[in-house]
């Protein structure tokens, strides 16, 4: 009934593969810098869906943790000073330590707010990025305001262009992060972040430690968002604070689960495929300015005619087709003594 | 008066609360609440609307905390540790107002406090002994068939039975029920007071907050009245009734 965890790590691996092999057939290396955004996208918003969808904290602070990701590569980078970091510091390693950097910024974000609810977390999460922004704006040793620049290595050996291999990163990171959205999901944890999102009180009343469950939700969000951040510096070449900062991720990264749906892992995805691809056209077709724009509409639109995201769109279409038999088969495939 | 009671009924105190006080800004709303309720016992609580009761079931458990006074819950000093960690320990209630998870089905709902409460006391290890377990107690409760339905399905009962199933899957040793009949039938209340007999029978501490007065006289050994966060009454039921401070708090001069 439900795919093995190993088994749904292949078969992404293998989606991955096709995603790689088809973008390869394209020739152009355009793909790979369009693809790279909306993969970021995937993880992003998948990562923001393990706090904000699966127990209801709404985060708007994504920025300031991929920020943190993006900021400790150019710190390493600063640090080792040598154009060849990729070599000495193997991308997956500066994504580690984003991760880590991310990850114990969110456990202390967690830790500071997580007694606040509703709306008054979520000023909280856009006053740490307001005050990371203006941190970062203030330290000269990573570019300061000014910003920073990162020298991409030309080639990677075995896949060529350095885009590529970012790509392949991004898209290695995405599957991980899908992997990770599903696993929680199906667990223990996963319950337990739904009694949260439900009714905290009942939840605690019931013996779940809300307070830890919602600190390992901040932390595996965060990390995961720095994570997605820290290949930022070599994808752009030149990491500045306004950019880094900028409201489309914190936007995004809500609008995509919101669209694509909230409760399960597929939701982040399906959102960040459409809206991200979408954005993509409309940079290449129109400009870059327009995306902000259709991230509204569109969410005004879900929020009309679909508040449950297209997820639950499909749910309540397959749920009309046949209630009733469903209903009657589940229950009687469950009841004890009955025939599997 | 209580402490002869428990030493009557031959048991240690389950339940020990010792002058305990809560004020929300200037308005009190506990008052040197003492209380100890014996395991095994059936213990009503009432008391008029506003008299505390719910903050008394909200303190013991650990949702408010009570600036004064202690509670000792078998034998470990409560003041401090969080509502989960009471619940670990053996305190268990159900909502006045049914607080069903309602993205999750019912057998979900029975599984959460199996998954974190009774496993973190190192029992029910495997995923077959925690469906099981879920089925049995939504037998018990007679919502097998909906298993698998979400709670927004479930009339006012089922949601009440939902609501007990779900403190009992804690597998506590003190149940307390805060109006766990407001609202239903007369024979509905008959199938909630079977089950919190049978609970009883089964060596569950229940503390039952109620309005209906039948419903209080039938289950309780013993009485509690609160008015205006103070305790005025406790004991025998049919005594207590009878307290001429007791009419006038319900019935006015």
């Amino acid at each position: 009934m439900i795919v093995r965890t190993p088994v749904f790590l292949i078969i992404c691996l293998a989606v991955g593969a096709v995603v790689f092999g088809l973008s390869l057939e394209v020739g152009n290396d355009y793909v790979f810098f369009a693809g790279y955004v909306i993969l970021q996208y995937v993880v992003l918003s998948t990562a923001w869906n393990i706090l904000g969808g699966y127990c209801g904290y709404v985060n708007f602070g994504t920025a300031a943790f991929f920020a943190l990701g993006a900021y400790s590569t150019v710190a390493i980078y600063k640090l080792i000073g040598d154009n060849d970091l990729p070599h000495i510091m193997p991308m997956p390693v500066l994504m580690l330590v984003g991760g880590v950097v991310s990850g114990i910024v969110g456990f202390g974000m967690g830790y500071l707010t997580l007694r606040l609810r509703g709306a008054f977390f979520s000023i909280a999460t856009l006053a740490l990025a307001v005050v990371l922004q203006t941190l970062v704006v203030n330290w000269d040793y990573v570019g300061g305001s000014r910003g920073a620049y990162v020298i991409r290595p030309e080639e990677m050996p075995f896949i060529g262009s350095y885009v590529r291999y970012l790509f392949l990163m991004m898209l290695l990171l995405a599957i991980a992060a899908i992997a990770i959205a599903r696993l929680i999901e199906h667990s223990k944890l996963g319950y337990g972040f739904a009694t949260i999102r439900d009714d905290e009180l009942a939840a605690e009343a019931l013996g779940v430690p809300t307070l830890r469950l919602k600190l390992i939700a901040t932390t595996i969000s965060g990390a995961l968002m720095g994570m997605a951040g820290a290949p930022f510096p070599y994808y752009i070449g030149y990491l500045q604070p306004d950019s880094t900062f900028a409201l489309d991720y914190a936007v995004n990264s809500i609008a995509m689960p919101l669209i694509g749906g909230t409760t399960s892992w597929v939701g982040p995805l399906i959102g960040a495929v459409l809206l991200g691809t979408l954005q993509q056209v409309a940079t290449v077709t129109i400009s870059s300015a327009v995306n902000l724009l259709i991230v509204g509409c569109l969410l005004v639109g879900f929020v009309i005619i679909a508040p449950n995201g297209i997820i639950g769109l499909v749910h309540t279409f397959l749920q009309r087709r046949d209630e009733d038999f469903v209903g009657r088969r589940r229950v009687d495939a469950d009841a004890p003594g009955a025939v599997p | 008066m209580n402490g002869a009671i428990a030493d009557s009924l031959g048991g240690s105190d389950l339940l020990q609360i010792d002058n305990l006080g809560k004020r929300f800004g200037g308005f009190v709303a506990l008052e040197n609440i003492s209380l100890s309720v014996a395991a095994g016992e059936r213990l009503g609580l009432i008391g008029p609307n506003g008299s505390g009761k719910s903050t008394l079931v909200n303190c013991i458990c650990g949702t408010l905390r009570n600036e004064q006074g202690t509670v000792h819950f078998d034998g470990r000093k409560l003041d401090g540790l969080e509502a989960h960690q009471r619940t670990r320990l053996g305190l268990a209630r159900s909502f006045q107002l049914p607080r069903p998870f309602v993205s999750l089905s019912l057998f979900d709902n029975i599984r959460i406090p199996l998954l974190y409460t009774v496993s973190a006391r190192g029992r029910l290890h495997t995923a077959d002994e925690v469906e099981d377990r879920c089925m049995g107690l939504l037998r018990e409760v007679g919502l097998e068939a909906k298993a698998r339905r979400r709670p927004r399905d479930l009339t006012q009962v089922e949601m009440r039975k939902l609501e007990l199933a779900r403190a009992m899957a804690a597998e506590p040793k003190l149940l307390i029920a805060d109006e766990a009949m407001a609202g239903l039938t007369h024979s509905e209340v008959e199938d909630i007071l079977t089950l919190l007999v049978r609970l009883n029978e089964q060596g569950v501490t229940v503390i039952l907050i109620e309005h209906i007065m039948r419903a209080v006289m039938s289950f309780s050994r013993r009485l509690v009245v609160l008015v205006s966060g103070k305790k005025i009454a406790d004991g025998a039921p049919d005594v207590v009734v009878r307290d001429p401070e007791v009419e006038r708090a319900y019935l006015g001069q």
